[in-house]
């Protein structure tokens, strides 16, 4: 049975995690979540259960971390202090589960709205209950103790502006709420809120089998919707214990980097836009648009897939796709071209891009930044290269780094990391191999439909996966891999049956966005605007 | 001089009703107000980007201030959160206005049948347009388009648009 690495007493929560962050190099805090382990069929010690995922400096390894909760007091140790990451990993946790973590500093709801009542992970919320709001808050309550923190008297504060940017601000996405305390066009303090687009994916999964799942791990970070499939795919996978196909791995890599190039191309495009540079935007939008009717000729779908299935993939690859992905991809390198051309030597981009929310190596692995944004900051961390899968390690290919962590580095990162995806996919392609794509298991993939309508077996098998899903042997899992965004990863507790038991999903940008405030304080407004369309905040990602 | 129609008209007048002029201007010219939340923005981007463009139907000029749209397009899920936001903005658009409810989360909630999710943007703000698929493919969106130009032909400047409309935001 699948466990978690370590179970600690919540007595020990504290003085664990900062032996293993100074003694045995565990830098990056992943996640932290809870389980309610109220209808579970085993006996537990308690009803929670927090759980605290952590990976080395070397990035090689991760360890998860256990500790029942006391049911009477429900509280346990912050560990805001070890890592700044905590700071939202535990709201999140206090919000969803209502666990309090004692010494955090501003323990408050993330996810769901002020007046919200209850909490709706808890297995004795129901699912359908919502409830409604009727005003969003003014966020006084964070801003002026973060502002007396700052050194801020009442009196100083009399000349401060407050201003409210976002959740509907053409910079912000529709779901980003910053507001911010400015003495002239300088922020001097930033309250960042979240939650306008928290969806209830973690919930919803509670009620679907696994297969079902896949549908909503679309919605995730949508632009690149085939890499969060591959993601949840990839841990249910893990916790069967099955090996996909050799041709399946493969076009899970094809498919997955030609996700990451239009994923790179949204963030690129509308970071450009954000700079008055309009017309990037259509030189780079129109190969991603070649990009969807080839993915929509293969899945379906243009933008929300759902083409991997737990033990392989939806389709097999149709006829005329090479030629297609070639076509795909020469455009993709000319628009890379055509857009480098138009900002390579320009004088406007350049200074409104470089030395712009610069973010330090140290503080970001504290705040649990990775992907492009940890990598522009200069540190090498990639799943595809320092854990890899899928048979990574056998490509030719370069970890993209930058040197000084600006939005600079960042848009150039990610379009250096386009080029290396084009890399792979012309390595995969010649490489790939015949063979069946699917696995041939009666408790995981659909039978043959000659199967189905032809003998009883089939029938019953296909009978008992669609109404009960595939059984996951019960255990606790944590799946990565590495997303557009950074580290995706999804902790799936089963209890045996065909409906996950519970869903954490790791979403790389909830972690950027924690720390999007403190990168941005001591800068102008305008450069905050660039900060955030450069760091690529998914809003279905990090609120789910 | 101009180049079109009307060199060949000189200094002549044309004769017409005043609704049936300013209709066809209005129709031509809808300045939308993209309330992009989630992956039906991100469509949305689509229809505006090159290969649709939505400026053949002269309504390129995306807004994000409601003073200055008259056409609401919702693109993307709404929860319990985002509706007073949303609500204020549609309060603060100036008559006349119109509404397209894009994808299945904005008319219906979608599959996210749960405790967060507003089912369907109905019960905050009237719509005049839904448009199915999750999400729709920029065709659906740019015949929304067509049906609420159809729809603003129709219109009078003498007689206001009839709203019995309450939602639950509604005091």
């Amino acid at each position: 049975m699948l466990k978690t690495d370590m179970l600690i007493d919540a007595k020990d929560i504290k003085s664990t995690i900062s032996r293993l962050k100074n003694e045995e190099d565990f830098t990056l805090l992943l996640d932290i979540t809870a389980v309610d382990y109220m209808e579970y069929p085993d006996v537990t010690p308690s009803r929670f259960a927090v759980i605290y995922i952590l990976r080395t400096s070397n990035f090689k390894k991760q360890i998860s971390i256990k500790a029942y909760v006391d049911d009477n007091t429900l509280e346990v140790d912050s560990i805001t202090d070890l890592y700044f990451a905590a700071d939202w990993g535990e709201r999140e946790t206090f919000d969803q589960y209502g666990i309090r973590f004692k010494g955090h500093p501003n323990l408050k709801r993330v996810l769901n709205h002020h007046q919200f009542v209850g909490h709706p992970l808890r297995k004795d919320y129901p699912v359908t209950k919502g409830q409604i709001c009727t005003e969003t808050e003014d966020l006084m309550d964070e801003m002026i103790p973060l502002l007396k923190r700052k050194g801020y008297t009442e009196a100083d504060m009399e000349d401060l502006m407050m201003l409210n940017v976002g959740p509907s601000h053409p910079a912000s996405h529709g779901t980003i709420r910053n507001f911010v305390a400015m003495e002239g066009e300088t922020i001097t303090a930033c309250v960042t809120e979240v939650g306008y687009l928290h969806r209830g994916f973690e919930k919803s999964c509670e009620t679907h089998t696994y297969s079902q799942i896949i549908p909503y791990t679309d919605r995730l970070n949508y632009c690149s919707a085939i890499l969060n499939n591959i993601g949840y795919s990839k841990a249910v996978e893990d916790m069967l214990g099955i090996d996909i196909t050799p041709r399946a791995k493969m076009i899970r890599v094809i498919i997955g980097e030609l996700s990451r190039i239009t994923d790179h191309i949204v963030c690129n495009a509308a970071n450009m836009v954000d700079l008055g540079g309009l017309t990037n935007f259509w030189y780079i939008f129109a190969p991603r648009d070649k990009a969807y009717d080839l993915l929509s000729k293969l899945t379906g779908a243009r933008l929300t897939n759902s083409y991997t299935r737990i033990g392989g993939l939806e389709f097999d690859l149709y006829d005329g796709f090479a030629e297609d992905l070639d076509a795909v991809i020469k455009d993709v390198e000319k628009a890379i071209e055509d857009s480098l051309s138009l900002i390579e030597h320009n004088r406007i981009f350049h200074d409104r891009t470089q030395d712009v929310g610069v973010i330090k190596q140290d503080f970001a692995i504290s705040a649990g930044i990775t992907g492009p944004n940890l990598r522009a900051t200069g540190v090498a961390f990639d799943l595809r290269k320092d854990a890899p899968y899928y048979g990574y390690e056998n490509f030719d290919f370069d970890v993209v780094v930058g040197s000084h962590g600006d939005v600079y580095d960042r848009i150039m990162v990610k379009f250096e990391e386009m080029r290396q995806s084009i890399r792979i996919i012309r390595q995969a392609m010649k490489e790939l191999p015949d063979g069946p794509l699917n696995v041939d298991h009666q408790g995981i993939f659909l039978p043959a439909k000659k199967d189905v309508y032809g003998n009883i077996e089939g029938l019953m098998n296909q009978f008992k996966l669609t109404f009960e899903g595939i059984k996951v042997p019960k255990g606790e899992y944590y799946g990565y891999t590495e997303g557009a965004n950074g580290e995706l990863g999804f902790y799936i507790v089963s209890d045996g049956s065909g409906t996950p038991y519970k869903v954490k999903c790791r979403p790389p940008c909830f972690y950027s966005l924690g720390a999007y405030a403190r990168i941005v304080e001591g800068n102008m407004l305008a450069d905050a605007v660039v900060t955030m369309a450069s760091m690529n905040f998914i809003a279905g990602e990090f609120d789910r | 001089m101009g180049l079109g129609a009307e060199a060949n008209l000189g200094d002549s007048i044309i004769t017409t009703k005043l609704d049936e002029a300013i209709n066809w201007a209005r129709s031509y010219s809808m300045w939308p107000m993209a309330f992009g939340t989630a992956c039906c923005g991100i469509e949305f981007m689509s229809v505006a980007a090159a290969k649709y463009d939505i400026s053949r139907f002269g309504a390129e000029v995306v807004r994000f201030s409601p003073r200055q749209a008259d056409l609401l397009i919702v693109a993307g899920t709404i929860t319990y959160k985002q509706a007073p936001v949303l609500k204020k903005i549609w309060d603060q658009m100036c008559e006349p206005k119109w509404v397209i409810s894009m994808g299945a989360c904005a008319c219906s909630g979608g599959f996210y049948d749960n405790y967060t999710t507003l089912q369907g943007i109905d019960e905050v703000i009237p719509v005049d347009e839904y448009i199915s698929g999750c999400p729709p493919r920029p065709e659906a969106v740019l015949d929304a388009i067509m049906n609420i130009q159809k729809k603003s032909y129709n219109e009078s400047i003498i007689k206001d648009r009839e709203r019995n409309f309450k939602g639950i935001l509604d005091a």
